[in-house]
């Protein structure tokens, strides 16, 4: 198996991707990061594996934290517990897993397969199943696939453990341990439906753990160089400037559980006279420009910070902020019809006819 | 009329006007002294030879003292940190993300302990009181004089943090203790830094309140003493005393609120050049433009609302060391007069515009003793 170790210094740079995969949502890597960081002075080294390399038959666990950032920010996120999930699930099923994944590389969860590897001494796999972060269970690549969803093992700092042994839909799935999150103070570590290696080769994102590497790198030699880290980042991906602005205005408010909003620009530099609306449930999912339909999801829409060309995500927008705004490529899954309906604008309510701005 | 004395004491200078309404009737200016009350006292004689009278309505002082003692690791008070959360949290203690040389400084007993609450309001898990009191004794039985105490969720429910406080209270009555709800918003480490911060200054603020009052005292003058905030509003010197950090960035508040009440201009950009920090603000309708999210200050984290400010460890007396070459962020302060090269002492401070020939000096100190800055 074509394993690798990953440093401190990818780490870093694995945080600073994540968050920009995370498309505003996903919540901040900030606290893993601190936990990561402790892991490596502590002589923790984990490996990144190859996921062609996965035999057929290789059991993977995969891993998130689920519940609202806001608790999380009370409740900080702890590698013990995230583990307990994977050790819940091994028990449970009566085998070991051979490596663990990431739910969503976008965000904090990009971190937690990470966390649980320092702990249980397990490769992580480069690769996720939503390639950057969405709200909800069923927008995954094996959800779009029509892969089992269950069983998920759900675990809290406390001495409580939920598994949902079956759900009858992936509806069911996200009904279900939510409410078992809710309970134990709306934060929990799960791990998801076990996947083999041949779901994961067949069904997940691939190598995007080291795409959030690379986002991050490409951000961070930028800034070293004194050179525009949007435009690099643009560059190097393949993306698309869509907006450079400054923050007139954002309204939020948040309702069944999502942080929802919109955020309105005023263009700066080329775009001078031009205005830009943005609409989120915790990751942005639709952009306006000029009040015609600019970008959608699930291409990925990221704000970040014209000079630094950090991340800002939907909760920490703000009035006077100068940002760019970019649109990176979707994961291929995401872009077929089969995709589409579980994460297009339809499927955050917008009564849009997906359009990449990469057509 | 409102008759109103206002004072700011910086690192290097002190300086006190005199107002009546809106109007400065008269402004003096003398060097900080070491012990803070001399100068206090010299500004306020110079202010009454001026002609301001005994009998004011307020005196109004903003210093920039804390946040100095914290970018310069200078008078800070070793406290002990005490986490109300178990077992959440376990893996990221108190000072987790502090700078070394800091917590080194700041870091004395941590103690990690059950309870909290969730963000709901039902416990988290029982508070463990029996652990508190072993902490009290042990941070008696260590000599350490400051506490800061941070529980889960205590915004929402401060009853750990209060249950813990009147345990400390009962074995160390002399220790100062820092609760975190008292200070900050959602967000652990950042109010957990906050509590630490202010314990860590506790001290400094009691020499430095008392200091202020008693050269109210010795010039005379009877007036309620206030200290101003972080957001350019004011509180009682009492009130300063146990929370400094309130008046953390009052320093920078105080120099924007001045330039717009100076300039007449209510939106503008404020560069601040003093002697031991420059701060970059920026005024919106007259108040400075806060800083909604997360604030660094010397290097730690904190939820603070401040000005949004870009603060560099380099003014007028900032120390130039020479192997290896660098400017601040230390700096001779109020010591300038007596020590700085350009006024005739050892020191060699960073160059300030009124130094024409700036890039010779670490060639000729000759040069340099020549010139003086005119302020």
């Amino acid at each position: 198996m074509a394993l690798r170790p990953v440093s401190a210094a990818e780490i870093e740079s694995l945080a600073i991707g994540a968050w920009i995969l995370g498309t505003g949502g996903g919540g901040s890597p900030y606290l893993a990061l601190l936990n990561m960081r402790k892991l490596y002075r502590e002589g923790v080294v984990c490996s990144l594996l190859d996921p062609m390399d996965l035999a057929d038959d290789a059991r993977v666990a995969v891993v998130s934290n689920m519940g609202a950032p806001l608790v999380g920010q009370e409740r900080l996120t702890d590698p013990q517990t995230i583990a307990r999930a994977v050790r819940m699930m091994e028990e449970y099923r009566g085998s070991r897993f051979d490596a663990i994944m990431s739910l969503e590389i976008g965000g904090g969860n990009s971190l937690q397969p990470f966390m649980a590897a320092a702990v249980l001494g397990l490769p992580v796999v480069d690769a996720d199943c939503m390639g950057r972060a969405f709200p909800e269970a069923q927008m995954t690549s094996f959800a779009i696939h029509d892969l089992t969803m269950y069983p998920l093992t759900l675990a809290d700092v406390r001495d409580n453990a939920v598994v949902v042994a079956r759900a009858a839909s992936w509806k069911w799935m996200e009904r279900l341990s939510r409410k078992a999150c809710v309970e134990v103070g709306s934060i929990a570590s799960t791990c998801k439906a076990p996947r083999t290696g041949k779901e994961v080769k067949e069904c997940a994102i691939l190598y995007s753990t080291s795409k959030a590497i690379r986002l991050g790198q490409t951000v961070q030699d930028a800034q070293r160089r004194h050179q525009d880290p949007v435009h690099a980042l643009v560059d190097a991906e393949r993306g698309r400037l869509l907006f450079r602005g400054k923050i007139r205005d954002v309204a939020r408010r948040t309702t069944e559980g999502f942080l929802r909003g919109t955020a309105k620009l005023d263009g700066l530099d080329d775009y001078r006279g031009s205005s830009f609306e943005l609409a989120f449930q915790n990751e942005f999912a639709v952009g306006w420009l000029d009040g015609r339909p600019r970008v959608m999801t699930p291409d990925l829409i990221c704000v970040l910070d014209s000079v630094s060309g950090d991340a800002i995500g939907t909760e920490t927008l703000r009035y006077g902020q100068r940002v760019s705004v970019i649109a990176l490529p979707a994961p291929p899954v995401l872009l077929t019809p089969k995709g589409l309906e579980h994460v297009g604008p339809r499927a955050f309510g917008y009564d849009l006819e997906f359009k990449s701005v990469f057509a | 009329m409102k008759r109103r004395i206002g004072i700011d004491v910086g690192g290097t200078n002190t300086d006190a006007v005199y107002l009546e309404d809106t109007r400065v009737v008269h402004a003096v200016k003398t060097p900080t002294t070491r012990d803070v009350t001399s100068g206090v006292t010299d500004a306020l004689r110079k202010l009454l030879q001026a002609g301001a009278p005994k009998t004011v309505d307020a005196v109004m002082i903003g210093t920039t003292h804390f946040t100095n003692a914290v970018v310069q690791r200078r008078d800070l008070t070793r406290v002990a940190a005490i986490r109300i959360g178990l077992p959440s949290g376990a893996s990221l203690p108190p000072f987790i993300d502090w700078s070394e040389d800091l917590a080194a400084l700041v870091r004395g007993e941590v103690v990690m302990l059950e309870g909290g609450h969730e963000f709901d309001g039902r416990p988290l898990v029982p508070l463990d009181t029996a652990g508190v009191r072993a902490a009290a004794r042990r941070i008696r039985a260590a000599g350490l004089m400051s506490v800061g105490v941070a529980s889960v969720f205590s915004p929402l429910n401060a009853a750990c943090e209060l249950e813990a406080a009147a345990i400390l209270r009962e074995e160390c009555p002399d220790v100062a203790v820092t609760l975190s709800h008292q200070l900050g918003r959602i967000g652990l480490l950042e109010r957990e830094n906050a509590a630490l911060l202010n314990a860590a200054l506790v001290g400094l603020a009691r020499t430095t309140t008392r200091a202020f009052t008693d050269a109210l005292a010795a010039s005379g003058i009877t007036a309620p003493l206030y200290l101003t905030q972080n957001d350019g509003a004011v509180m009682l010197a009492s009130v300063a005393e146990a929370f400094p950090v309130y008046g953390f960035a009052s320093g920078p508040t105080n120099s924007m609120r001045g330039a717009a009440f100076l300039s007449k201009l209510t939106d503008a950009l404020v560069i601040d050049v003093g002697g031991t920090t420059t701060d970059i603000g920026s005024l919106r309708h007259g108040f400075p433009r806060e800083a909604n999210n997360v604030v660094e200050i010397g290097g730690v984290r904190t939820l603070f609302r401040m000005p949004d400010l870009l603060s560099i460890g380099l003014g007028g007396g900032s120390l130039v060391a020479r192997a290896p070459l660098t400017v601040g962020p230390r700096s001779v302060g109020y010591r300038l007069v007596e020590e700085g090269l350009v006024f005739g002492g050892g020191a060699l401070t960073a160059p300030t515009s009124q130094w024409p020939r700036a890039s010779s000096i670490s060639a000729t100190d000759g040069v340099s003793r020549r010139c003086r800055p005119s302020s």
